[in-house]
């Protein structure tokens, strides 16, 4: 695709002669198809607009060397470009408070949960004491599922299988937390729906009431045109820290990042990788930005090899 | 606010004072039907046939091209569904009716189960539940809970047991008992992990030794929020285990599921039923003029 798109762009370039330097007029049938590959990325169709519209202002007036086609210039201003919208370099999670709270939040069957059992693996390792909360009290055998994810990791889980009342739940496991001397909880919450507002109070008022110190938001990364909706609404209900992108160890691009992080202005921390709990990484943007035109994330297979 | 805007309306704010389809008319579709996630080539598929239809036809005023645009999504989405179901209603001939539920990860496969066991029980058929995902925390109890919730059994070897020995007994039982339907739940795997893909065709030919056309239905669900991946889950589960009819999700968001039209356009399998939302109630036939009439409603 990479090559593809490069391709595509020094034939768009063809009409460009002598000159050597994109101009307005040359720039401007290669744009569209840096747009059209952002697209076919899932990046929402505005953001995608708005991007392309930055890289021809870059390009603009730019020499082309001999050695780099224009085609091979533009991708090269696109990848950066995308590289300085996803946020330059890693931002860590904040812990502070005794214990500290970690919030989950996302729509339904993003990863939420799974991500629960590997960022409470991922603290543990680090040498800080979890406890894992299942405040998800509504899909079938939620809590079940938590359950098996503690128990693999080694950490306790936090349940009242009988209480219907997520606050409480969350309000005793922070009480449980502090007798047990565990400086790290993290809450699993029930998937929902932007537009569904009895879901979404509930969701806010878990926020208030915990004062977490982290609040996620985990997004899977096949999501596609809707997920700057989501995530808007998201981050107006909860005002949240960061994002979780997840799934990406399948062929997805995974345009939604960039939409999502130009939406809301919010870092993403961690890429889910795997349903295994190990797999679990910190965000690269860079290596995101070659995903999203198609590069592969050849920088990370070359080294988990 | 620009994005509550109904498409009808935004179109009839470009096409004000003209009498033909101009560049600014076109690309307020294109943005529609991307922002749908149609994807760039079915979208410039449909755009193509508007200008065509649009310079035969002389097209006029507003309402006749959203009337033109909804015929020729509804159109793209006949050409390959050649007939929505009707209702839940399975072939005589096949009892029981074995159906093989796939997809990737998180997309509402066991959640589908759920509500289509409730479909068929309350049409009066019996229904017997597989748990072959044995790989997912929790993943049997969770089946379990929603057989107990709709009231038919679900056959199950607990977790980390073989996924085909399950299929094997759950379709065994069912001939047994004389069940009209199985459905046979399986773990959630991406299209990419070869393994995995694989053992699908293995729960098949398990499956085969028994009843040996079973499965006959192999319902690959899809998540309505999902972009162009789509496209790609569709192809590849296609390959591998060939799925003969579409389930797509979580339709009750604000996504508008427009890789339907997209799949519709490139594959020849049937949308079948679409997920409204979480209770057991929440599933429905799909049905091609609702579907494109919610892609033109206002939010
Ligand atoms: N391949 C892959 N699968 C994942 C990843 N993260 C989660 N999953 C799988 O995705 C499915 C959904 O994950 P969950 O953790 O249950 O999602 P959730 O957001 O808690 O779902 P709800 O609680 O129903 O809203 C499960 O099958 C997980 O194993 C990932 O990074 N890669
Ligand atoms: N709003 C909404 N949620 C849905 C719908 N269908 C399923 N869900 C939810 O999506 C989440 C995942 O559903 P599951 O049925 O567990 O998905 P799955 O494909 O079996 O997941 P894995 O087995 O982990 O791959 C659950 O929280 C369901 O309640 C739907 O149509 N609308
Ligand atoms: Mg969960
Ligand atoms: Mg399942």
């Amino acid at each position: 695709m990479f090559d593809n798109l490069s391709l595509k762009l020094d034939r768009a370039f063809k009409t460009l002669k002598g000159t050597g330097k994109i101009t307005e007029i040359n720039v401007a049938s290669t744009v569209k198809e840096i747009r059209r590959a952002l697209i076919d990325a899932d990046v929402n169709y505005k953001v995608a607009k708005e991007v392309t519209d930055k890289i021809k202002e870059e390009a603009m007036g730019r020499d082309v060397l001999i050695s780099v086609s224009p085609g091979q210039l533009l991708v090269k201003i696109t990848q950066e470009e995308l590289t300085k919208l996803m946020g330059g370099s890693k931002v860590d999670i904040k812990l502070s408070g005794d214990p500290a709270v970690i919030l989950i939040s996302g729509l339904q069957g993003s990863g939420k949960t799974t991500f629960t059992g590997k960022l409470g693996a991922f603290l543990k390792k680090n040498g800080r004491q979890v406890l894992l909360v299942a405040c998800d009290i509504y899909r079938p055998a939620a809590i079940d599922q938590l359950k098996v994810l503690g128990e693999q990791i080694g950490v306790e889980v936090y349940a009242e299988p009988e209480n219907k009342n997520s606050l409480q739940i969350a309000n005793n496991a922070i009480a449980h937390a502090k007798k047990t001397g565990k400086k790290t909880v993290i809450v699993d919450t029930a998937g929902r729906l932007a537009v569904d507002e009895q879901m979404m109070q509930e969701i806010e008022q878990l926020k208030k009431a915990l004062n977490p110190s982290e609040t996620l938001f985990v997004v899977d990364s096949m999501t596609g045109q809707d997920a700057v909706n989501t995530a808007k609404t998201f981050d107006e209900r909860l005002d949240f820290d960061g994002v979780v992108l997840t799934k990406l160890d399948g062929d997805t691009r995974g345009g939604a990042a960039i939409s999502i992080r130009h939406v809301v202005n919010k870092p993403i921390k961690f890429i889910s990788t795997g349903e295994k709990m190990e797999n679990l990484d910190v965000f690269h943007p860079d290596r995101m930005a070659q995903r999203i035109l198609g590069m592969g994330d050849v920088i990370s297979l070359v080294e988990r090899a | 606010q620009k994005t509550s805007e109904s498409i009808f309306s935004k179109l009839s704010k470009a096409v004000v004072g003209k009498s033909k389809v101009d560049e600014e008319i076109l690309d307020e579709l294109e943005e529609i039907l991307i922002t749908s996630d149609v994807g760039v080539d079915t979208t410039i598929k449909i755009i193509r046939r508007i200008e065509e239809r649009v310079a035969k036809d002389k097209y006029l005023n507003t309402e006749e091209l959203d009337k033109i645009l909804r015929e020729e999504i509804a159109g793209l989405l006949e050409e390959n569904n050649s007939q929505d179901f009707l209702d839940f209603d399975i072939p005589e001939d096949k009892k029981p009716y074995v159906i093989m539920v796939v997809g990737v990860n998180g997309v509402g496969k066991t959640t589908t189960i759920g509500k289509l066991a409730n479909l068929f029980k309350n049409a009066g058929k019996s229904v017997i539940l597989g748990a072959a995902d044995t790989f997912r925390a929790a993943a049997v109890d969770q089946l379990i809970l929603w057989g107990n919730r709709v009231g038919v059994p679900v056959v199950s070897h607990g977790m980390n047991t073989d996924p085909a020995s399950v299929a094997f007994d759950a379709v065994k039982q069912a001939v047994e008992a004389k069940a009209d339907v199985v459905i046979v739940d399986t773990a959630g795997r991406l299209h990419t992990k070869v393994n995995l893909m694989n053992e699908l065709s293995k729960i098949k030919r398990v499956m085969q030794k028994f009843i040996p056309d079973a499965p006959h239905e192999i319902m690959l669900v899809l998540d309505g929020s999902t972009g162009q991946n789509a496209f790609i889950q569709a192809k590849e589960f296609t390959k591998a285990t060939e799925v003969t009819s579409l389930a797509i999700t979580k339709l009750d968001g604000t996504a508008k599921g427009g890789v339907v039209i997209g799949i519709s356009d490139q594959f020849k399998i049937p949308v079948k039923y679409i997920g409204v939302g979480e209770k057991m109630t929440d599933l429905q036939i799909f049905n091609r003029k609702e579907f494109v009439d919610s892609l033109f409603k206002k939010k």
